[in-house]
């Protein structure tokens, strides 16, 4: 077991993990960080992608002991005092979700994309996105919603 | 209030805990206790196992039980069955052999589950796992449907051993053959239906737990049909009474078909969860999930049409074959042969059908029903032989359509292959979705890409399908001051919650957000038939309703009791109960007065307005459309970019648009997928799964997909009482044959006519290097 310290969603955690632990199954499993989803086992899917150090990154492709000193953010650690984030309003808004699962993963890239390009255009979306899959909504609302996301976020920054 | 009716694009009351990581998908359940189960599946897809030995594995620290199927046969447990009766050739009834839960004596496909690890933690398991030593005697293998059927082909199951599973047909051959003979032209076409993998982002998952003190199991599972699984549990493979089995199910993560059925891992883990006096759970992993779960798709037909000389269809001769895989899952059967069947006339007037189908069993996964099942393989059927008549007559696609379309003059239409559609005019959606996609541009277009070297080519397809089966209940109960709607559906990302709020809130009049929808719950909800085939909002929809106004009817007693007036004279309107007088009651105020047995009206016994209705479909409903697509193909390199998807749907009656035009959106990408991307290989020798990865299947990425321009134009249905037509599938159903048609069109130019799904790159350039070599 080796011993970890790092920042999720702004409070200290400390743990001991084994070092094969994936990133997400610690989220998952021993910090109750369901929101965080495993959708394929090959890092294909993005489901799983949360920030480390403001970063997306895919938490199933990382081991818990490589988080040690960071700050990682995930979906839950979005919202404040209950108002969704300008993504996740952004979403709801553009109907950009259906099942849910994929949706935290693509939230979470969404952010990435919008801090790197302000105002992306439709083919910056899909192209940036080609690490998160959707089986519901055929994208289209998705990239919607990411565009306007990205606008709301300039915008209030 | 009308901003939250009918109609209206109401945001979804789901989306705040889907985006706040708040949803509780099946693997998210932990049960104080829970140990870890896996499954160890087959390597090979048809072996003897001459021994399991799990001496290894239970020596272990940390293993709990190590099950196999020898102790599933001890125990009493039953086998997944399959719920369609089957026939031969000569009319007979075939054997149906279940799916076992656990493989005792012989695995039939790659992924079969051989034993049952539990264990404390997911680690312990799999490592125990792999220190199962199964002893196997591999046996030869059958893949495909053609390898399946020749001469002394291996026989998957012994008592088939012709590996042909079942025989089915419908119409009629004699009229069809005299029509054929009678016929100016004989277009003919073989086509295949690609095998797909339906990927719910969501892998499967169940949770089980056994209550030594009452013996009731409780469930936690990812399914599309509570009570489906519930049922399976206990008729089939738990063989326990109803009422000891309880089954849960929290947010689902896409389900498309695979998710309707029960799966022997839910009897595993609540079996297991029995055994050793803890919760058990079992998270699938995608290559599982690629593996263990349904497939989709996977016929072969061949189709021989008979036209007059200036174009009518006069007969359709059908002749098919399905790939079952290695056991005829739950509705497996129906698929290829009344499933598709019934919708093989499609928007045509078609005087004569014969289609036979035989369905074979393959050392492969399951096959059952995916987005659509049967409906888009009778679509593209039809819609490529619409093409391919149109080429050979020189007609153009639309003429020849527009010549053989059922009038909606000819409405309610009984088709030769059964079904009696209500209503639609598919004249006029095609000449909307030909007018949006510019369909007359197209021929600059091509020329524009051809400057650039780029072949450019546009095509459609006119569908109709069949939705909505057999009833449903549902109760309003009055509880905190809001209301609840229990329902017997499923949502798996449609947005039911919100959409059946939408109902109730406009019917009773009262807030949107004051009401709940209750759903995956079998002790909270008595009956429910689950989502599947577009069934929700045409069915759930009316019994919903119809259970808002039985509030309302009952509300009428107690109004009229407590303002002392007559129940006749006290009329409901804006959520609000009044006399002629303008004396009156609010809903929410009488549904809590209501609870005062001293405000019981005479006769009345039950002291709550709470109510349960229940609405039986008497007819199927029928949405339809037009679908274009336009695509460039690269030369080249054989790839096919979609540049522009257009479509104009007539769904009837809208509910909510936004999640409408979602439904069309992800059935569009499914359809374009399976068209295009989505190819499932087996190894023809070793019926290995070679494509069992999302680095293997190509799942479309949004990079892979346009933007679609999408319409509703509806007519509402004559049949449902709330003119819903169904929308979960119609996307799925017209985008195939749409995106084929316009691969073909591109390569006309090189003298292509035909090109079988996936059109993947390699496919695209080997058929344009065929073409080339034969010019």
């Amino acid at each position: 077991m080796i011993a970890i310290a790092l920042t999720v969603n702004g409070k200290p955690v400390a743990a001991e993990v084994e070092p094969r632990r994936l990133l997400v199954d610690f989220l998952r499993d021993e910090l109750g960080l369901t929101g965080t989803h495993i959708g394929c086992d090959t890092s294909q899917c993005g489901a799983c992608v949360v920030h480390m150090d403001g970063v997306s990154v895919k938490s199933c492709s990382l081991l818990a002991v490589q988080a040690d000193g960071s700050q990682v953010t995930t979906i839950e650690g979005l919202a404040s005092d209950g108002d969704l984030h300008p993504m996740q309003a952004a979403f709801r808004e553009h109907h950009g979700l259906q099942c849910g699962f994929c949706t935290p993963g693509m939230v979470m890239s969404a952010i990435d994309l919008a801090a790197r390009v302000p105002e992306p255009s439709p083919a910056d979306v899909r192209e940036w996105l080609s690490g998160n899959f959707c089986r519901c909504t055929g994208y289209h609302n998705i990239v919607q919603a990411v565009m306007a996301g990205a606008r709301a976020m300039s915008t209030d920054g | 209030m009308q901003r939250f009716g009918l109609g209206q694009p109401v945001r979804r009351s789901e989306d705040p805990r889907l985006l706040t990581g708040r949803g509780r998908y099946a693997a998210d359940v932990r049960l104080p206790g829970e140990a870890r189960a896996v499954v160890l599946r087959s390597p090979h897809a048809h072996a003897r196992i001459r021994a399991i030995d799990t001496t290894r594995a239970l020596a272990m620290p940390g293993v709990l039980a190590v099950l196999t199927g020898a102790d599933v046969a001890a125990d009493g447990l039953g086998e997944v069955p399959c719920s369609i009766r089957v026939n031969g050739r000569d009319g007979q009834r075939m054997p149906r052999p279940g799916r076992p839960l656990l493989a005792a004596e012989r695995v039939r496909y790659v992924g079969d589950g051989v034993a049952l690890v539990v264990a404390e933690t997911l680690a312990t398991a799999v490592d125990a796992a792999e220190r199962i030593d199964v002893d196997y005697d591999p046996l030869p293998a059958v893949a495909t449907i053609e390898a399946a059927v020749a001469d002394g082909a291996p026989p998957v199951w012994d008592a088939v051993p012709d590996n042909r599973a079942f025989f089915w047909q419908r119409g009629d051959g004699d009229a069809v053959a005299a029509a054929l003979a009678g016929a100016d032209r004989i277009v003919s076409l073989a086509l295949a239906n690609n095998r797909v993998v339906p990927c719910a982002m969501e892998p499967r998952a169940a949770v089980g737990a056994f209550d030594a003190a009452t013996g009731r199991y409780t469930l936690y599972t990812s399914s599309q049909s509570p009570h489906g699984v519930k049922k399976g549990l206990s008729a089939h493979t738990l063989n326990v009474p109803e009422e000891m089995v309880h089954v849960i199910v929290g947010d689902v993560g896409g389900g498309f078909g695979t998710k309707i059925f029960h799966y022997p891992e839910e009897a595993l883990v609540l079996w297991a969860a029995r055994r050793i006096g803890r919760p058990v759970k079992w998270v699938g992993d995608r290559s599982e999930a690629f593996l263990a779960d349904t497939h989709g798709r996977d016929q072969r037909n061949r189709l021989t049409a008979g036209f007059t000389a200036d174009g009518r269809l006069l007969a359709l001769k059908v002749e098919s074959f399905a790939n079952m895989g290695a056991y005829l899952n739950c509705f497996g059967p129906a698929i290829p042969t009344e499933m598709t069947g019934c919708m093989l006339s499609g928007v045509y007037a078609l005087p004569a059908l014969h289609a036979v189908c035989e369905g074979v069993y393959t050392n492969t996964t399951p096959v059952d029903a995916y987005r659509g099942a049967g409906r888009p393989e009778a679509s593209y059927m039809l819609e490529r032989l619409m093409d391919a008549a149109a080429r050979e007559l020189g007609l153009t696609p639309d003429a020849i359509r527009r010549l053989n379309f059922i009038t909606p003059d000819r409405m309610p239409y009984r088709t030769v292959t059964g079904p009696v559609y209500d209503s639609g005019d598919f004249g006029r959606r095609l000449d909307a979705a030909l007018a949006k996609a510019d369909w007359a541009g197209a021929a600059g277009r091509k020329r524009e890409a051809a400057a650039r070297g780029s072949l450019r080519g546009i095509g459609l397809s006119s569908y109709v399908e069949i939705c909505g089966f057999q009833g449903e209940d549902a109760t309003i109960r009055f509880a905190d001051g809001g209301i609840e709607v229990l329902v017997g559906t499923q949502s798996t990302g449609q947005g039911h919650e919100t959409a059946y709020a939408q109902i109730v809130a406009e019917t009773l009049g009262v807030p949107f957000d004051a009401v709940t929808v209750v759903q995956g719950d079998t002790d909270r909800i008595r009956t429910g038939l689950g989502t599947s085939g577009s069934r929700s909002l045409p069915v759930g929809g009316p019994a919903v309703k119809r259970a808002a106004e039985a509030v309302i009817a009952r509300g009428r007693g107690f109004a009229a009791h407590l303002l002392q007036a007559d129940a006749g004279e006290v009329r409901f309107a804006e959520g609000r109960f009044e006399t002629a007088g303008g004396r009156g009651i609010d809903l929410m105020a009488l549904a809590e007065a209501a609870t005062d047995p001293a405000n019981l009206p005479p006769g009345e016994t039950v002291a709550v307005l709470d109510a349960t209705a229940r609405f039986d479909l008497e007819a199927s409903t029928f949405p339809n459309g037009c679908h274009v697509c336009e695509v460039e193909v690269d030369p080249e390199t054989g790839r096919v970019t979609v540049v522009r998807y257009t479509v104009v749907d007539d769904f009837g009656t809208v509910v909510n648009p936004l999640l409408l035009a979602g439904q069309v959106h992800g059935g569009i990408a499914q359809g374009i997928g399976q068209a295009l991307m989505e190819f499932t290989a087996y190894d023809p020798d070793s019926a290995q799964l070679l494509t069992a990865s999302f680095v293997d299947y190509a799942l479309p990425r949004a990079a892979d997909l346009p933007a679609f321009d999408i319409a509703f134009d509806g007519i509402p249905c004559t049949t449902n009482p709330l003119g819903i037509k169904g929308a979960g599938e119609a996307g799925t159903i017209g985008a195939c044959p749409a995106v084929i048609n316009a691969v073909i069109d591109a390569l006309a130019p090189l003298g292509v006519t035909h090109i079988d799904m996936p059109a993947t790159p390699e496919a695209v350039w080997r058929t344009i290097r065929a073409a080339k070599t034969a010019a």
